[in-house]
């Protein structure tokens, strides 16, 4: 006799090991405005078949949950039926055996509270609030709502200069995106449920390389309105272009030597080559827009000399200065800087000596990898990135996170600064780190607590500072606008209810985001600017979008933008991406399924070709 | 030009023709359920999927657009069993109760179902019951509905009411009122466009059939029934007649067996309509003139309530002139009712109509208690058919007098146009006191959506705009309010192309031929003797016995209302 056997593949379980894949990435492609009562319905359902079934809570109760949550469906509930839902899901909660049970009931709970709102719609109008009226994931989720499948298409037939123009409707920067954009337009691609998102970006990077210099176009005739835009970042920039080509006569007040804000001061040329900056600007501010740089707003002009010589005025002032540790010896007189500052004098051409230095960053989001990346083409001999928490935890891109492990920086996770030390000259030597451990999740993000271990010293000759930034709210609250929490208060519309005729968008409003949220935000400004003016402009195109063809849309990989090795890119500060040959442009830009035409795209129309 | 392959067939057609089309022209026929000629090309229903050689997945015939060298089959095992098993899952969610169902062997799913072979379901029925005020003019059955959401595209992209919405998510999507409102409170204007393009039976007109053969029935009661113009266009549709056979007369001879007292023309009591219309335009021109805002016509119960509903600043621009239906029933009631020598309460008066906002024009509160019942013009073959008459035997016969005489003018009253035109025959007659060329005014002849034209009576230059449908009408209506254009009169008639083409004719799945069905009209005018409503002899002997003459005291009392919200 045996004792033992070895586990042997059974082909039904491979089979629902691959279904479970094709699961994952439907889940990840939900649709926004799906019904959550009928989602979390389908997901206690699933749960449901999970459980070994040995205990009461679990079998009997995820069932009963189930059918009850189908009687709100089938409007064959009341008030009473959400109370029974709560108690019952909280027993199974205290009392199931497993995580099965109890996390299941979790997930009932959380929707119980929720989308309480839902379940009343239900209960008491017998219908759902929730409708499909936003059928193409990606536009819904692009903040400005570019065209996506729309450019996508142009691109497909090597129509690049349409696709710039297009994109152009909705949003002034496609350069830029091309290159920076986070692309939110990608997490709920419907391309997820045959195999992986499309590289939206790459396709956009492909159209913004290869389109040429593409004329703006023509402005409306001049309305006489004079509108102010404050700050030139990517929010002002977008508001004042939509504006110019609404004929309204728009003046930007900048602060710094160029335009650009944190485009330029803010991203390292690696990433974002200031040629093609600087082109966008041009084609921008082509369409009539005056500029005035090294201009403070508070310091040069006084916002009264501005409400009393425009009609409107839209801040956007960004988000630039630096947050500090707080830890002893930060104020060291030498070694410890902020990513803003040193971006910012690299913005103006000013790159400190690194060579050979050993440098450390403090911080985990994109500009920590920004600057560590920065020093590493500066000639550090050694780049630390020291965070709090795990790399797992960054709040920077992966690609980044990556690309600054390829081309040499060392991350030191879980890793709490404490102490700057300091020499008798009263220069940074290094920075004390206190390890850490991963424990509890807290609003749904594991948090760090102390380790039982000993303080460790990393030696520094730089210290950089990226923990994020803030916002000089001070002499506008003074003017009256109101700030909540560190950010200017403005409605969804950019305006400022307190204030006549003034708007406010971007960082400034958000905190630290996005450059496409910026864009959003001027976009947004400029209509309801427009409105508030006693117009109506509309901004649109003619722009003929190919017919999408019936191709079978067979499961393929998604094609990334090629790069640089590291070894050839760490030295230099040239893009570092390469970009589509021709080829891959039209194996990427040929998976896209076209939600713009098929499914509920085809009835509501999946295009906003004005507004 | 783009060449492919139907069935073998070879094909050749212009870039950018449909697979549906391109198989259409070389007479391969594809079935079709949701599709509606760009109103509805979005490929819900599935039924008219075809292979196409080299793709994996059935391709919708409807929306797909041919490439060069496709290979089609649009009857292969894979697309067959796929569209069969479509239509079964359609079934599943469908009340067959055909045998009780107003349109039985007039549905497209019927159909559809009947020749893929359907014998068996193999599904179990989940059917969606929902609650509809059964006193309404305009029945919603969910119970029926497909999902189709032609009724949704019609009443956005053709009326712009937005009745109609998609409403909840996943298995539980379903079409009902916009915004989850009642019906009452959509202002839905009862135009019926939404049922002549169901598919099925989920929407209908009350039917009203067995209220009328209860007052033939009545001996108490005179039953005096009115025909529409339009309905003599159209009436032998739902009998395959042709419409040389389908005469006005044979309408009267088919309508004779119902047992009707009196069989009259709402033909004669359009061209009152004309002379209190007429007159009425003439009267306010001055004023017209100063304030650069037109009289719009009111004969049209949709069109009355799209403006009660959209722009009720702006009723006192409408004619107070009531409807032909309105006049008819007021005469009717007074001078018929006179000269039989009864009490107006023994009259039972029906009208018979294209439409089916005429069932909630008779209940508004100015309306007064003249009409009694409207039927449709599929309602009134629903009628003729409860006699069990062959139509190839009706004979022809005559409308009765005195209220049974029209004139040319009249009958065009049912086409985009008509009404102006008629109208304007007149006041060139009651300005100038000389007849015009009858065609003199022929240019406000047409389908199109929005028309315009300028004449000259003795000296005086009258702009005139026609409006069909109610996306145009609001258009028009918008350049009027923004002053962009600037018309003395304008007929406005809430279905596209007109009465022709109202709520309450007969049903085609892919739409009527409207200009035929104008072309019936414009025949009639052309043949009959009388073209102007002023010359009709029985509406001049109204005037000398009766009214005395347009505008009177009497006449404001009976044939025109104040226009107010409801």
């Amino acid at each position: 006799m045996s004792r033992l056997t070895l586990i042997k593949e059974n082909q039904s379980q491979v089979t629902v090991e691959s279904l479970s894949k094709d699961l994952e990435r439907r889940i990840v492609a939900n649709p926004t405005g799906a019904c959550p009562v009928d989602m979390t319905s389908s997901f206690i359902k699933m749960c449901l078949a999970q459980s070994c079934g040995k205990c009461v809570p679990c079998r009997v109760g995820l069932n009963q949950l189930a059918r009850l949550f189908d009687d709100v469906l089938n409007n064959k509930a009341d008030e009473k039926t959400l109370t029974l839902i709560q108690s019952t899901a909280e027993s199974i909660y205290l009392s199931a055996d497993c995580a099965v049970g109890y996390g299941a009931a979790e997930i009932a709970l959380k929707c119980l509270e929720g989308c309480r709102d839902d379940f009343l719609t239900h209960i008491r109008e017998g219908h759902c609030s929730c409708n499909s009226n936003e059928p193409v994931s990606c536009v819904n989720m692009c903040p400005a709502h570019v065209d996506i499948p729309g450019y996508i298409a142009l691109v497909h037939e090597e129509r690049y200069a349409d696709a710039i123009r297009l994109i152009r409707k909705d949003n002034p920067l496609p350069s830029v995106c091309a290159y920076v954009c986070e692309h939110p337009c990608e997490n709920h691609c419907k391309r997820n449920l045959v195999d992986a998102a499309i590289n939206i970006r790459g396709i956009k990077k492909m159209a913004a390389d290869h389109a040429g210099e593409v004329p703006v176009p023509k402005c409306a005739a001049s309305t006489g309105k004079k509108v102010a835009v404050i700050g030139g970042g990517p929010g002002g920039l977008s508001a004042a272009y939509f504006l110019s080509l609404m004929g309204h006569k728009v003046t930007i007040y900048e602060q710094r030597k160029k335009l650009g804000g944190m485009l330029r001061y803010g991203i390292p040329n690696y990433r974002l080559p200031r040629t093609m900056l600087d082109s966008e600007i041009k084609q921008i501010l082509s369409t009539g827009i005056e500029v005035q740089t090294e201009v403070s707003i508070g310091k040069d002009v006084s916002m009264d000399e501005i409400v009393k010589q425009y009609d409107a005025c839209f801040v956007a002032i960004g988000a630039h200065i630096d947050k500090k540790l707080g830890i002893e010896g930060e104020d060291a007189k030498n070694g410890v800087i902020s990513a803003v500052s040193m971006l910012r004098g690299i913005g103006d051409d000013i790159y400190p000596d690194f060579k050979g230095k050993e440098i450390v960053v403090v911080g985990g989001g994109n500009v920590a990898m920004d600057v560590a990346r920065t020093s590493i083409r500066l000639g550090a001999s050694k780049v630390s990135i020291v965070y709090r928490r795990r790399k797992a935890d960054m709040t920077a891109l992966r690609e980044e996170i990556e690309s600054a492990e390829a081309e040499g920086c060392d991350i030191l996770e879980l890793m709490a600064p404490v102490k700057v030390e300091v020499d008798a000259d009263g220069n940074a030597v290094g920075l004390w780190m206190q390890p850490q451990m991963i424990s509890n999740v807290v609003n749904g993000r594991p948090a760090p607590k102390k380790a039982n271990k000993e303080m460790i010293l990393l030696h520094s000759d730089v210290i950089i500072v990226a923990i994020g930034q803030g916002i000089t709210t001070e002499y506008f609250e003074e003017t009256g606008i109101p700030v909540k929490r560190g950010t200017f208060a403005a409605q969804d519309t950019g305006k400022i209810t307190t204030s006549e005729g003034i708007f406010a968008g971007g960082d400034c409003v958000t905190g630290p985001a996005t450059v496409i949220r910026a864009i959003a935000a001027g976009k947004v400004a400029a209509a309801n600017i427009d409105e508030y003016l006693g117009f109506h402009h509309v901004i649109t195109t003619d722009i003929d979008i190919p017919r999408a063809t019936h191709d079978d849309k067979l499961p393929c990989g998604r094609a990334e933008v090629p790069m640089r090795d590291a070894f050839d890119r760490k030295d230099d500060f040239d893009p570092v991406e390469k970009g589509y040959s021709c080829e891959e442009a039209c194996h990427e830009s040929g998976r896209c399924l076209r939600c713009d035409n098929f499914g509920f795209g085809s009835f509501r129309g999946g295009r906003q070709s004005r507004w | 030009m783009v060449n492919l392959t139907i069935d073998n067939k070879p094909v050749s057609v212009e870039d950018g023709t449909t697979i549906l089309e391109a198989a259409r022209k070389v007479g391969i026929n594809i079935p079709t359920l949701c599709f509606l000629k760009e109103i509805n090309e979005i490929g819900a229903c599935r039924i008219c999927v075809v292979e196409v050689e080299g793709v994996e997945r059935c391709v919708t015939a409807c929306n797909t657009v041919v490439t060069e060298g496709m290979v089609i089959h649009t009857n292969s095992a894979k697309a067959r069993i796929t569209r069969k098993t479509n239509v079964k899952l359609i079934l599943s969610q469908h009340k067959t109760n055909c045998t009780t169902c107003v349109r039985s062997g007039n549905c497209t799913l019927q159909k559809v179902a009947n020749d893929l072979n359907i014998t068996k379901l193999g599904y179990e029925n989940v059917i969606e019951e929902k609650a509809w005020d059964r006193n309404s003019p305009l029945i919603r059955d969910s119970s029926k509905c497909v999902k189709c959401m032609r009724c949704v595209q019609t009443c956005d992209k053709v009326q712009g009411m937005h009745v109609w919405d998609v409403v909840n998510t996943g298995s539980y999507t379903t079409v009902g009122v916009r915004d989850n409102k009642q019906f009452c409170d959509v202002n839905c204007t009862i135009c019926g466009q939404c049922i002549v393009n169901c598919p099925v039976g989920a929407l209908r007109e009350h039917d009203d059939v067995t209220k009328v053969l209860l007052a033939v029935e009545n001996p108490d009661l005179i039953t005096v029934v009115q025909i529409a113009p339009a309905v003599r266009a159209t009436w032998g549709e739902d009998f395959g007649l042709t419409k040389a056979f389908a005469t006005e007369k044979r309408m009267v001879g088919a309508l004779r067996n119902a047992g009707f007292d009196y069989i009259f023309d709402t033909t004669f009591s359009a061209d009152l309509t004309i002379m209190e219309e007429g007159s009425e335009l003439l009267h306010r021109l001055p004023e017209i003139k100063e304030s650069g805002m037109p009289m719009f016509t009111s004969c049209c119960p949709g069109w009355v309530h799209f403006m009660r509903s959209e722009y009720p600043d702006m009723l006192p621009r409408l004619s107070t002139a009531k409807s032909p239906q309105g006049m008819f029933g007021a005469v009717a009631k007074t001078y018929f009712a006179e000269k039989l020598g009864v009490e107006p309460e023994k009259i039972f008066c029906v009208s018979i109509m294209p439409c089916t906002a005429k069932k909630k024009e008779i209940t508004w509160k100015n309306s007064g208690d003249y009409v009694d019942a409207v039927l449709t013009t599929r309602e009134m073959n629903r009628l003729i058919k409860t006699f069990f008459v062959n139509p190839e035997e009706i004979p022809e016969d005559d409308f009765d007098s005195p209220l049974g005489t029209g004139t040319g003018a009249g009958v065009i009253f049912g086409a985009t146009g008509g009404v102006m035109e008629a109208a304007l025959r007149s006041a060139h007659y009651l300005v100038t006191k000389t007849n015009p060329e009858p065609d003199a005014f022929k240019d406000v002849r047409g389908l199109k959506g929005w028309k315009e034209a300028s004449f000259d009576i003795a000296g005086t230059p009258i702009k005139v705009a026609v409006a069909s449908g109610l996306v145009n009408t609001r258009k028009l209506v918008e350049a009027i309010r923004n002053k962009e254009v600037t018309y003395d009169f304008v007929e406005i008639m809430a279905c596209p192309g007109g009465c022709v083409n109202g709520g309450g004719q007969p049903i085609h799945h892919d739409g009527p031929d409207v200009a035929e069905r104008a072309g019936v009209l414009y025949g009639l005018d052309q043949k009959n003797n009388l073209r102007y409503s002023h010359e009709n002899p029985e509406v001049q002997k109204l005037y000398q016995e009766f009214f005395g003459e347009p505008l009177s005291h009497k006449a404001h009392e009976l044939l025109h209302i104040e226009h107010i919200l409801e």
